[in-house]
């Protein structure tokens, strides 16, 4: 996993239009758009050939049959299930996603809501520490887990799933990135007067007019924190825990094919999510386009 | 919430509650308002800045206890060091690639149509090839390029030896594998930079004389620059925190600082060696540190231009 | 390319009075299915502003584009001071064009944004320096010469691109309604200087607005656009009082569609017969454009009788300082919109009952089942 990503790119409002006609011409201008369309071909089958080769490899290798000549078999595929231990790992990533997701969200979107309205001070200092993670690699973050950890177990015990106490942390600065935009397109403030002077209370603002409204936010940052989940290593495997990458990686040496196997099909389920996540944000961005 | 409820009910019975709610300089209540950022505080607290802490903190402690130079002053010894220098070249020289060929693929997308399907397509796969690390991309390269990878039994077959058994796990293989979550990242950053290049811009210059050279030149690249090397700072810090696709890539040794980090902390390898894992963590957190402000300052000033 | 520019750019000095003719002939621009441009031809006189007006989509961009050389046409010629230029490439036409907006370059100042097109050809730092300056000077900016595109209010930019236009005095001045972005205020007084400036400089000048009032308000000659061909091309007085067409009448101004009979060339409009100008129209059930201001009350005395015009009742009366527009309902269910100096609207307050008829000057008629 690498540890920084960008964000809400699904959401990029085109600011301008291009006077782009596609139409076959002779003169200066129509040598110009030849050039740029060689050159975008150029680019695009390149850049296809470099990201396509190795996830084509994987498959090619996951389909390998023993010994030379073997005709081509799923059987990495099939085997997948013969390892309960990484079943058991699937299962364990799966939970700790959605525990991430959701104590990532109840513990900032409340948090981001009320420093917005009553402590607008606060509002760097939150922001400060949100994106601190982006120049805390998780690499070093684990060392100073390590004693953290220690106490965690004693109150917790030693399940897989505390490691959500740490994943928490990584997936802030983009939990944050995508609320904050969610905030800002929507008037916190005169929400929450409106609600509160027609009777609500606090957990009602916040669960029956902020929650709804920032609702494709929400979305969007929960799936990031998914994807980031399922594809964590390095906290995992230097506090010891076994999750799905862990176990790939264990499984990598004693079975290359099904490990592989493994490893695509998470690919696939991330490319899914991210894929999802796109048309989430296009869904939001799409009448504030139509203002402007 | 409960802090939230409490505040709310000490607010003036009267009925202009909302109004009072606002904020208010040195108002009497905010010690109350406080108590709302509290679980998040704590929390950070306990999980981020606590770890941090005891890195800091902890960088200075000699294995015995007390204040000590000696766990800095190994970071500056010999394999310490050189993993340093490695860890630096490899993040320069995948970040400066992925800059290039990312701001590259990032023109190509938005030279086309803003809303196509294309685009939507690459900036979704985008999305996830640069988080796209560990030990997924490792098994992908060992998949392609490794002793039975599809390329390297391709030209076997042909009579070719790629040697890439070697050169896969030295800083050229290293750089070619994080190229693959470099460039996608180069494209995500950057292409908001590009989007707000506006057409006037060329067709003004064009107006005033000026030709796709002069374009580039006086228009397009002073205005991106402060851009691109932001991004290219970012993919630095990106590919300098990176483990897992090391670890995974490479079972033993210590060639990059985070390897020697987890070495420090697995006894794997003889003695775990707290302090010194510690001072390594340290640094790489002043590094990274250093390079994060440097985007932060250099996002700023591009921000402005771009409204 | 630096050379080729250098005889029609610069030399130090205002460029007054150096107007060129601009000809467009008969251009042809499509786009896939939609066509922009359907033969429009256009002659425009050294140092005349003219100003192309019509709905969006109409074409009027298109042909601004054409003639800046941002776009090529499909057919049609672009003949500027007897040089055809139609397949020269933008950068050697020496036009200046200002746009919509955000077409400063946000990384120089006002001076450099300016000094650019000099830059381009070559001009000394000291002469860039000093020409920028008098053309921000011209602009009225000289105090903003070294703020940047986001220190500045729209208004500015919107100068600062007019003077760095008209630094590498073209040989056209191009405008791409660059007053549409801006608040109603800044744009008439921008719209103004725009005139007083193009007047002291002489440049023959395109503009493109979708503003009626604007193009009314600055052209020597207005071009009407509909779907790619001009349908009028006047000067603003006759475009308001002499529309060509039914189109014009209704586009230019407010106009009040009054169904009566024509017969003979003429049209019976609320009992007055009255001349057609422009297309003619076939004897029949027509529509007849009337300017409100061409629309006559008189109180209703109750002797009626031989008076011509149709007994109505006032609707609403809206204030709108020295004049005051006046909605009156007709027996038959339609309504018609008065004009009145403001003094004279106080005689038929809302709810009175009023004689409406109309003056005997000639009006635009559209066939009754036509769509415009």
């Amino acid at each position: 996993m690498s540890d920084i990503m960008s964000l809400g790119f699904g959401n990029t409002v085109p600011v301008v239009e291009h006077p782009d006609t596609g139409k076959p011409g002779r003169g200066p201008l129509a040598r110009r758009r030849r050039r740029l369309t060689a050159f975008r071909v150029a680019v695009f089958v390149v850049m296809g050939v470099f990201f396509f080769t190795p996830i084509l490899a994987m498959f090619e290798f996951t389909t390998r049959g023993t010994g030379l000549g073997a005709p081509r078999t799923l059987a990495s595929w099939r085997a997948i299930f013969d390892y309960p231990d990484l079943i058991t790992a699937i299962q364990v990533s799966l939970e700790l996603a959605a525990i991430t997701s959701a104590a990532g969200l109840f513990l900032l979107v409340p948090t981001m809501v009320w420093v917005r309205l009553r402590l607008p001070r606060l509002q760097r200092v939150i922001e400060f520490l949100c994106l601190l993670p982006l120049t805390v690699p998780a690499i070093v973050l684990v060392v100073g887990l390590a004693p953290v950890y220690a106490w965690v177990t004693y109150f917790f015990g030693s399940s897989t799933l505390t490691l959500a106490f740490a994943y928490v942390v990584l997936v802030l600065p983009y939990t944050y990135r995508v609320i904050d935009a969610g905030l800002r397109g929507i008037d916190v403030q005169t929400l929450s007067e409106a609600a509160r002077s027609l009777g609500a209370g606090w957990p009602t603002v916040m669960w029956r007019i902020i929650a709804p409204n920032i609702r494709s936010a929400l979305l969007n940052a929960a799936l990031l924190s998914v994807a980031l989940v399922l594809g964590e290593f390095t906290i995992a495997s230097l506090l010891s825990f076994q999750n799905l990458q862990v176990a790939i990686n264990f499984l990598g040496r004693a079975n290359a094919g099904v490990s592989i196997a493994v490893a695509l099909a998470s690919l696939f389920f991330a490319f899914i999510l991210l894929v999802a996540l796109s048309f989430v944000g296009r869904r939001r961005s799409a009448p504030v386009h139509e203002e402007e | 919430m409960a802090a939230a409820a409490q505040s709310a009910a000490a607010g003036s019975p009267d009925i202009s509650t909302a109004v009072d709610a606002r904020p208010r300089k040195g108002g009497r209540r905010l010690p109350l308002a406080w108590l709302g950022a509290l679980p998040f505080l704590a929390y950070v607290g306990i999980f981020l800045i606590l770890p941090t802490g005891i890195v800091v903190v902890g960088a200075f402690v000699g294995p015995k206890g007390g204040v000590t130079l000696e766990n800095v002053k190994t970071i500056f010894q010999g394999f310490v060091f050189d993993s340093f220098v490695k860890s630096i070249e490899l993040s320069a020289a995948s970040s400066i690639i992925g800059a290039v060929f990312g701001a590259l693929l990032a023109y190509a997308i938005v030279s086309g149509h803003p809303d196509s399907t294309l685009r939507r397509i690459v900036t979704s796969a985008c999305g996830v090839l640069a988080q796209f690390g560990g030990v997924t991309l490792a098994f992908a390269f060992i998949a392609t390029i490794g002793g039975e990878g599809l390329i390297t039994v391709f030209f076997a077959d042909h009579g070719i030896d790629i040697g890439s058994n070697v050169w896969l796990f030295e800083l050229p293989g290293l750089t070619l594998v994080y190229s693959y979550f470099q460039i996608p990242l180069m494209v995500l950053v950057f292409l908001p930079a590009l989007d707000g290049i506006k057409p006037q811009w060329r067709e003004a210059t064009d107006t005033l004389g000026g030709t796709g050279w002069h374009y580039w030149r006086h228009v397009a690249a002073p205005i991106l620059w402060p851009s691109f090397l932001g991004a290219a700072l970012l993919l630095f810090a990106n590919a300098f925190s990176a483990y897992a696709t090391v670890a995974a890539l490479v079972s033993q040794g210590g060639i990059i600082v985070p390897l020697q980090i987890a070495n420090a902390l697995t006894s794997e390898t003889g003695a775990v060696d707290a302090g010194l894992g510690k001072a390594l963590a340290l640094g790489m957190v002043v590094i990274v540190a250093l390079v994060m402000t440097g985007y932060a300052l250099l996002q700023r000033k591009s921000a402005k231009w771009q409204r | 390319m630096t050379q080729s520019m250098t005889d029609a750019a610069v030399g130090p000095g205002a460029a007054s009075g150096q107007g060129v003719e601009v000809r467009l002939e008969d251009l042809r621009r499509e786009y896939g299915p939609v066509i922009a441009l359907d033969g429009l031809s256009l002659t425009m006189a050294p140092g005349e502003m003219v100003a192309l007006l019509g709905p969006s989509g109409c074409g009027k961009t298109s042909a601004l584009r054409l003639v800046a050389g941002l776009e090529e046409a499909d057919a049609g010629r672009i003949v500027v001071g007897g040089h055809d230029v139609t397949s020269l490439s933008a950068n050697k036409r020496g036009m200046g064009m200002v746009f919509q907006a955000y077409s400063l370059f946000p990384h120089m100042t006002a001076r450099q944004n300016v000094a650019f097109g000099l830059r381009l050809r070559g001009v000394k730092d000291s002469d860039r320096k000093r020409r920028a300056g008098d053309m921000l000077e011209l602009v009225g900016l000289s105090a903003q010469a070294d703020r940047f595109a986001h220190q500045m209010s729209g208004g500015q930019q919107q100068r600062v691109a007019l003077a760095r236009a008209l630094a590498i005095q073209p040989q056209v001045l191009l405008l791409d309604e660059p007053l549409s972005a801006l608040d109603a205020k800044v744009r008439v007084q921008l719209r103004d200087e725009i005139r007083r400036i193009q007047l002291e400089v002489g440049t023959t000048t395109l503009f493109v607005t979708h503003d009626q009032e604007e193009a009314l308000a600055i052209a020597d000659r207005v071009g009407v656009m509909r779907a790619g061909r001009l349908e009028q091309l006047a000067s603003p007085t006759d475009v308001y009082a002499r529309p060509a067409s039914a189109f014009v009448a209704e586009f230019v101004g407010l106009t009040n569609k009054i169904s009566g009979p024509v017969q003979g060339g003429r049209v019976q409009v609320l009992g007055t017969s009255v001349a057609i100008v422009g297309t003619a129209v076939p004897d029949g059930p027509a529509t007849a454009m009337v300017r409100p201001e061409a629309i006559v009350l008189t109180t209703d005395d109750g002797a009626g009788g031989d008076a011509p015009g149709e007994l109505g009742t006032v609707l609403a009366v809206s204030f709108l300082g020295a004049i005051s527009r006046i909605t009156i309902t007709l027996p038959n269910g339609g309504s018609v919109i008065a004009q009145l100096p403001t003094s004279v609207a106080a005689e038929f307050p809302a709810g009175s009952s009023v004689r409406v008829s109309v003056r005997p000057d000639p009006v635009p008629v559209a066939p009754a089942d036509s769509p415009s």
